[in-house]
C-alpha cells in the first residue's frame, strides 16, 4: 500500500515535470518573474548580512584612517609615522601613498577611463591604525588627539560610523521584512493565476477523473506538485541572481578596497539561509496552487 | 444488488426526469433500459453513480444508500462500477494505453501490476494493438470499445452503458454486445441504456422502459 502511494507520487512527479518541459516558454517566464520577485528582498537581506559581518570585524579590531592634508610633504608623513610609532595605543599601522593609491586604482579595471580623465592626483596619503583599545570613549580621545595633528585633515573614527551603519540596518531589516512580505503576496499571485489557467484546460480531465472515482486529493495533487516544483525554481533562480552578482562584484571589489587595506569580500547567503530560501519559495508555490486550487476545482462537477 | 424506491428527479429549470421509480436489479443481472430520448434512461444511471442526485426517495446499492453518501464517499462508490458514457469521455491528450489505466491510477493500483491488466482489457475489446494510437485516431467503434476496456479495466461489480451502440452500424453494435454479454457471464451486473429496438430482438434479458420519467409495465 505505501509502496502504490509512493508510486503514485513519483508518478505525479514527473508527471508535473513533463508538464513544465511540455511548456517551456510559459514554466520559464513564470519562474523568471518569480525568481527576480524572490531575489530582490533576499539580495538586501544578503547585502545587510555583509554590512553586519563586516561592522562585527571592525568592532573587533578597532581602527581609524587617518587622511592627510593634500599638500602634505614627505617631512610631515615622516614625522606622522614616527608619533605613530611612539604612541602606545596604536598596536600597528600602515602608510597608504597617494601615488601608490592611484597607481592601483589605474591598475583595476573599469577605472581606467576615470583615471585618465583626472588633471592631478585627488588622492590623499594615508594612514590606517589600529589601536590597542576599542572602547568608544578612548578611542574618541585618541581620534579628537589626531585631529589636531599638524597636516591631519580628517580621522575618520569608524565605530561612530559603526553606530549609524547599525541603525541604518535595523531600517533595513524593516525594509526587507515588507519588500519580502509584499513579494510573497504577489508570487502566491502569479500561482493562483498559473494553476486556474491550468485547471480551466485540464477540465476535462477533471471531470472525466471524478466520473471514474477520483478523489479531491488525487485531482489536487498534481496541482499542488506543479505549485511547490514551480516555487522551488524561482528559489534556485533568486539564489542564482544573487550568486552572479555577488560574484560579479566581488572581482570589482577586490580591486578597489586592496586600495585601503581593507579585506572585503562580499559573503554568499549561509547554508542554512539557502535552504531556509529553498523551502520558503516552493512553500510559497504551493500555498498558490493550494488556494487556487481550493477556489477553483468545486466548479468542475460532471453532471 | 441495485434498488430503487420512490425516487424522483426534478431538475433545477423545474423539469421532471425520474417520476416515482421502483426498481430492483439483481446481483449478477443483466438489465435493459429502453425508452425515447428524454424519457430518464440517462438520469436513472446517473443516480446509480451518483453522478446526480435524487430529488427524494432511496437507492441502494449491496445495502448502501446512495442518496445519502458523504461527497467524500462518492469516489469510492465510482470505484464500483464500471460506466461507459454517451459521449465516450475521452483523454484526447493521451493514448489508449494511458486513457485505460486512468482508473486503475485512481484507484492506487500497484505499478507491477498495471501494465498486464491495462493490456487483459485492451485485448478484451480487441484494441491491443492500438495501445500506443492516440484517441484521435480510432474510428467511433473502436472509440467505443477504449471507453469499455476503460470501464472494465478495474473489474468492477457493476457496469452501466449509456448508449453503448449509439452511432455504430449494426456490426459493431452486435460485438460490443456480445461483450457486454461475456462480461455478465462472469457475474458482472450489467445494465445498458439504449434507444436501439434492434438490440432488444432477441435477447433473453429483462427490458424495463421508461416513459416520461416512468417505469412501463
Amino acid at each position: 500500500m505505501i509502496r502504490a502511494w509512493l508510486m503514485q507520487h513519483g508518478f505525479v512527479f514527473f508527471l508535473t515535470l513533463k508538464r513544465l518541459i511540455a511548456t517551456p516558454v510559459t514554466s520559464l517566464l513564470s519562474v523568471i518573474v518569480m525568481g527576480i520577485a524572490l531575489s530582490l528582498p533576499t539580495g538586501i537581506y544578503v547585502f545587510m548580512e555583509n554590512l553586519q559581518s563586516i561592522s562585527r570585524e571592525t568592532a573587533s579590531s578597532p581602527q581609524m584612517s587617518l587622511f592627510l592634508k593634500l599638500d602634505a610633504q614627505t617631512e610631515d608623513i615622516a614625522r606622522i609615522k614616527q608619533r605613530l610609532e611612539e604612541d602606545s595605543q596604536i598596536v600597528s599601522f600602515q602608510f597608504v601613498s597617494k601615488d601608490v593609491a592611484l597607481h592601483q586604482l589605474q591598475l583595476s579595471n573599469g577605472l581606467t577611463d576615470l583615471t585618465a580623465s583626472l588633471v592631478r592626483n585627488p588622492l590623499p596619503d594615508a594612514f590606517i591604525v589600529h589601536t590597542l583599545e576599542s572602547a568608544p570613549e578612548t578611542l574618541e580621545q585618541l581620534r579628537a588627539a589626531m585631529q589636531n595633528w599638524p597636516e591631519i585633515e580628517h580621522v575618520q573614527f569608524d565605530s561612530a560610523w559603526i553606530e549609524r551603519l547599525n541603525a541604518l540596518l535595523k531600517l533595513g531589516r524593516f525594509v526587507v521584512l515588507m519588500l519580502a512580505t509584499l513579494l510573497s503576496v504577489a508570487i502566491i499571485a502569479i500561482m493562483f493565476n498559473t494553476i486556474r489557467m491550468q485547471i480551466l484546460t485540464k477540465r476535462d480531465e477533471i471531470e472525466i477523473s471524478k466520473l471514474i472515482g477520483a478523489t479531491d486529493n488525487f485531482i489536487r495533487r498534481p496541482f499542488l506538485y506543479f505549485g511547490t516544483i514551480q516555487g522551488l525554481a524561482s528559489g534556485v533562480t533568486a539564489w542564482s541572481i544573487i550568486t552572479f552578482i555577488i560574484e560579479t562584484m566581488n572581482v570589482e571589489l577586490v580591486e578597489l578596497v586592496r586600495l585601503y587595506d581593507f579585506d572585503l569580500q562580499l559573503q554568499h547567503l549561509s547554508l542554512d539561509d539557502s535552504i531556509s530560501l529553498l523551502m520558503f519559495s516552493a512553500l510559497l508555490g504551493w500555498l498558490g496552487a493550494r488556494l487556487s486550487v481550493a477556489s477553483h476545482l468545486w466548479q468542475i462537477e460532471p453532471g | 444488488m441495485i434498488t430503487f424506491k420512490n425516487v424522483f428527479k426534478r431538475y433545477p429549470d423545474g423539469y421532471v426526469a425520474l417520476n416515482n421509480i421502483d426498481l430492483t436489479v439483481e446481483s449478477g443481472e443483466m438489465v435493459f433500459l429502453t425508452g425515447r430520448s428524454g424519457a430518464g434512461k440517462s438520469t436513472l444511471l446517473k443516480l446509480i453513480a451518483a453522478i446526480e442526485r435524487p430529488t427524494s426517495g432511496t437507492i441502494t446499492i449491496s445495502g448502501q444508500n446512495i442518496a445519502q453518501l458523504k461527497p467524500g464517499a462518492i469516489p469510492y462508490l465510482r470505484r464500483k462500477i464500471g460506466f461507459i458514457f454517451q459521449d465516450h469521455k475521452l483523454l484526447f491528450d493521451r493514448n489508449v494505453f494511458d486513457n485505460v489505466l486512468l482508473p486503475l491510477q485512481i484507484s492506487n493500483f500497484d505499478n507491477k501490476t498495471v501494465a498486464s491488466r491495462v493490456r487483459a482489457a485492451l485485448d478484451k475489446v480487441g484494441l491491443l494493438k492500438k495501445e500506443k494510437s492516440m484517441p484521435i485516431a480510432l474510428s467511433g467503434g473502436e472509440k467505443q470499445r477504449l471507453c469499455i476496456a476503460r470501464a472494465v479495466v478495474h473489474r468492477p461489480n457493476i457496469l452501466i452503458a449509456d448508449e453503448p451502440t449509439g452511432n455504430l452500424d449494426v456490426e459493431y453494435a452486435r460485438d460490443i454486445m456480445a461483450m457486454f454479454t461475456s462480461f455478465n457471464q462472469v457475474g458482472v451486473t450489467v445494465l445498458i441504456a439504449t434507444h436501439d429496438a434492434s438490440l432488444l430482438e432477441d435477447t433473453q434479458h429483462r427490458i424495463l422502459s421508461l416513459k416520461q420519467g416512468k417505469l412501463a409495465a
